[in-house]
């Protein structure tokens, strides 16, 4: 049988291994470097901070801030599966993710809510920004791995790095999504009453999508924690390491215990944040509407003159 | 009165490249055949008016006619295609964006259809809003917020949501939003549409009241052609983008121009329209003094009326009716005083023709009083309703 490659072979692997290892990292390795800084230095505050405040401290303080903002059950499940983490002695591991985990959702956030603004403002940056996010989206994050080595070597901040990438797409879509679906008529209100685009921005569209801003937020922290595992194996330590390092040596109760110790702050981390959610904007479009117009076919966009009369 | 707002020769075509299919217009071309050959939607179709101080400008039309997009080119949210429009100096179709929001703090607000309240600020918050706009300290913000709330009669829901409140009461907060920044301009798109009739009338006559004290320059958009009659000083009917007939109420539905507007004047309430100016002869009266009984009956008989008003001076002393005289006559001959009715009915040129229906069933004619009570005209009860009856023959 005939086939393409009996007359031309592409060796693509040559060529990135080409852009990668004798143009992007000689070339810009210092730069890379570079940008390792501010994350090295949230970590390092964080991580300080955390591992500095006494096991009981912290797990009343973050039981109370559970309470207040998710509610009762939330604060008793926040209690019991703090304590039983200590229990399983996985305390530093566990406050290591912590703060892992909190310094990439914090970047994520740096980054990820001034461009879904951005592309909210503008069609054409959305419509650049789109493909962009469907790649980061479904490019399987052991493919980045590599060339992240390659450029930022390994340790805890590479491993933080790659969970930016893969945890940075949804806060930027559904903040870009909560803006515009703020009703047209607001909007126009707002401009009608002198308002700049960063007043309007400020005043209206941005607390009335919080909402789903949100959601964003609380889906950009779910990825990051699904990270931890990947990210140990690039050097970063926590739980993550824990069950990496269960898993090489098949020693089951180990990956276990560092699996449950996932699971349990994932879902402390998510009802805070949903509960966080839900409590700021009572008084926005609700989530499920926001979604259900994703489906819509007519796409909701603000800053059009409403027709009807 | 001076000219507030001028709006000269407005074209707006909604589209890629305007000017091509503003070319087409001006070339005779029709909206339809525009659409056809470019996509573009013709929105406003060379429209000129003037608006004087302190009066209500209302543009009336069916959905889709360019009501909405008319008057958010006098603001600016909608950029004209061609033409001016001028605030006091200032032509907004061109001036710079840093102007164009200094107007809009200072001097034109707007109401919205469906209220386009901040869902997420207080009442209190939701007035203020411009003044916040404008970088006003938050203390004196909340006092002219609560004077403007205090205007509508809100404040005490001042540190409700909106969505605490009835419909009518979401449109008062509306309005009060338009009125803290003490604008001279109110824009108001039809502001009472989404409201139950009910309340509707009590908005109308809210606003009217408003007006009395504010003599803010209004421009007041509506589908509703009695709404539009209540409260125009002038009134302009739009259709398909272009006006077809501007003036004031009694005008348009006396000679509407043409029959698209007889059509809507057809089942509008004329008792509304009609003021008691319209069907007033003239101030027909005798003397108390000089005057007898003989003389008086001489006058009704040439004016062939059955009642005649009675002056005492200036003063109005009374009417008094054919049969009276005549039995007066028949019994002694003598002076007008005897025979006098004081409990006479009276309007002024302004009161509209509903409130004649009670007056002009006590079969006297209504005296139509001006400003210092002295006789200004006669209305004929049968004029009252010949008038409200003839027009339904006409139309
Ligand atoms: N942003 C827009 N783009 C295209 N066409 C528009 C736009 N806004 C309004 N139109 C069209 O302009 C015409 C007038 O609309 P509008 O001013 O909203 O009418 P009204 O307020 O009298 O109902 C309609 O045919 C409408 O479809
Ligand atoms: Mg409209």
């Amino acid at each position: 049988m005939v086939s393409p490659s009996d007359f031309l072979t592409i060796p693509l692997d040559d060529w990135v291994n080409f852009f990668v290892k004798d143009w992007l990292v000689p070339n810009f390795r210092p730069a890379f470097r570079a940008m390792q800084w501010p994350i090295t230095q949230v970590l390092n505050t964080l991580d300080g901070v955390l591992n500095a405040i006494p096991m009981v401290l912290f797990t009343v303080g973050l039981s109370l801030i559970a309470w207040r903002t998710a509610g009762r059950g939330v604060a008793i499940f926040t209690l019991f599966a703090l304590a039983f983490i200590d229990m399983i002695g996985l305390w530093p591991e566990t406050m290591t993710t912590l703060s892992m985990v909190v310094t990439a959702v914090f970047f994520c956030t740096v980054i990820g809510i001034p461009l879904g603004i951005a592309a909210a403002a503008s069609d054409r940056f959305q419509a650049a920004l789109r493909p962009v996010l469907d790649i980061m989206q479904t490019i399987p994050s052991f493919v980045y791995l590599v060339p992240i080595v390659m450029l930022f070597g390994v340790g805890m901040v590479p491993g933080i790095i790659a969970t930016i990438i893969f945890a940075l797409p949804p806060i930027i879509r559904l903040t870009n999504l909560g803006i515009r679906n703020v009703r047209g008529d607001l909007v126009e209100a707002a401009t009608a009453f002198g308002a700049t685009a960063w007043q309007t921005l400020w005043e209206v569209q941005f607390p009335l999508a919080l909402r789903t801003v949100m959601a964003g937020l609380n889906q950009t922290l779910m990825l990051a924690l699904s990270m931890v595992v990947i990210a140990a194996l690039i050097g970063a330590g926590g739980l993550g390491l824990t069950v990496y390092t269960g898993l090489g040596r098949l020693d089951v109760g180990n990956a276990t215990a560092g699996g449950i110790g996932i699971v349990l702050l994932a879902i402390v981390l998510d009802r805070m944040t949903q509960g966080l959610g839900e409590k700021r904007s009572v008084r926005t479009v609700s989530l499920a509407a926001t979604l259900k117009s994703l489906f819509s076919p007519r796409a909701v966009s603000s800053g059009q003159t409403e027709r009807a009369s | 009165m001076p000219v507030k707002v001028s709006v000269k020769n407005i074209f707006k075509i909604f589209g890629m490249e305007p000017h091509r299919g503003l070319e087409l217009l001006k070339n005779g071309r029709s909206k339809e055949d525009i659409f056809e050959e470019t996509g573009q939607t013709v929105g406003v179709e060379d429209a000129s008016f003037d608006v004087e101080e302190g009066q209500i400008f209302v543009v009336m039309g069916l959905s889709g006619s360019g009501k909405s997009t008319l008057v958010r080119m006098i603001n600016g949210l909608i950029e004209p295609s061609a033409g001016q429009i001028i605030i006091d100096g200032d032509d907004v179709a061109s001036c710079s964006p840093a102007r164009l929001r200094d107007i809009r703090r200072n001097k034109v607000s707007m109401v919205f259809q469906h209220f386009a309240l901040f869902p997420h600020k207080t009442v209190a918050e939701n007035v203020a809003f411009g003044l916040k706009i404008k970088g006003m300290p938050a203390e004196e913000r909340r006092r002219r917020a609560m004077e403007a709330l205090a205007q509508v009669g809100l404040e005490s829901r001042a540190d409700s949501y909106p969505d605490e409140l009835s419909g009518g009461m979401q449109q008062r907060v509306g309005l009060a939003r338009g009125l803290a920044a003490e604008p001279e301009i109110l824009l108001m798109d039809e502001p009472f549409s989404a409201l139950d009739p009910l309340i509707r009338r009590d908005m109308q006559e809210e606003l009217l009241e408003l007006q009395r004290t504010l003599k803010k320059t209004i421009i007041f958009i509506t589908h509703d052609l009695n709404e539009a009659l209540i409260l125009g000083n002038q009134i302009a009917i739009m259709r398909n983008g272009r006006f077809v007939q501007t003036g004031t109420a009694e005008e348009i539905v006396a000679n509407p121009a043409n029959d698209y507007v007889a059509a809507f004047t057809q089942d509008i309430d004329r008792s509304r329209v009609f003021t008691a100016d319209s069907v007033a002869g003239p101030a027909d009266a005798v003397q108390l003094s000089t005057d007898t009984a003989k003389n008086a009956i001489e006058r009704m008989e040439a004016a062939g009326s059955d009642a005649i008003y009675v002056l005492d001076g200036e003063r109005i002393a009374g009417a008094v009716t054919y049969r009276d005289l005549t039995a007066l006559m028949r019994d002694n001959g003598g002076a007008l005083a005897s025979a006098l009715i004081t409990d006479f009915p009276s309007a002024r040129r302004s009161t509209p023709l509903f409130e004649l229906y009670s007056l002009a069933q006590s079969g006297l004619p209504i005296a139509v009083t001006n400003r210092k009570g002295r006789l200004d005209g006669v209305i004929a009860p049968q004029a009252v309703f010949a008038k409200l009856a003839g027009e339904a023959a006409a139309a």
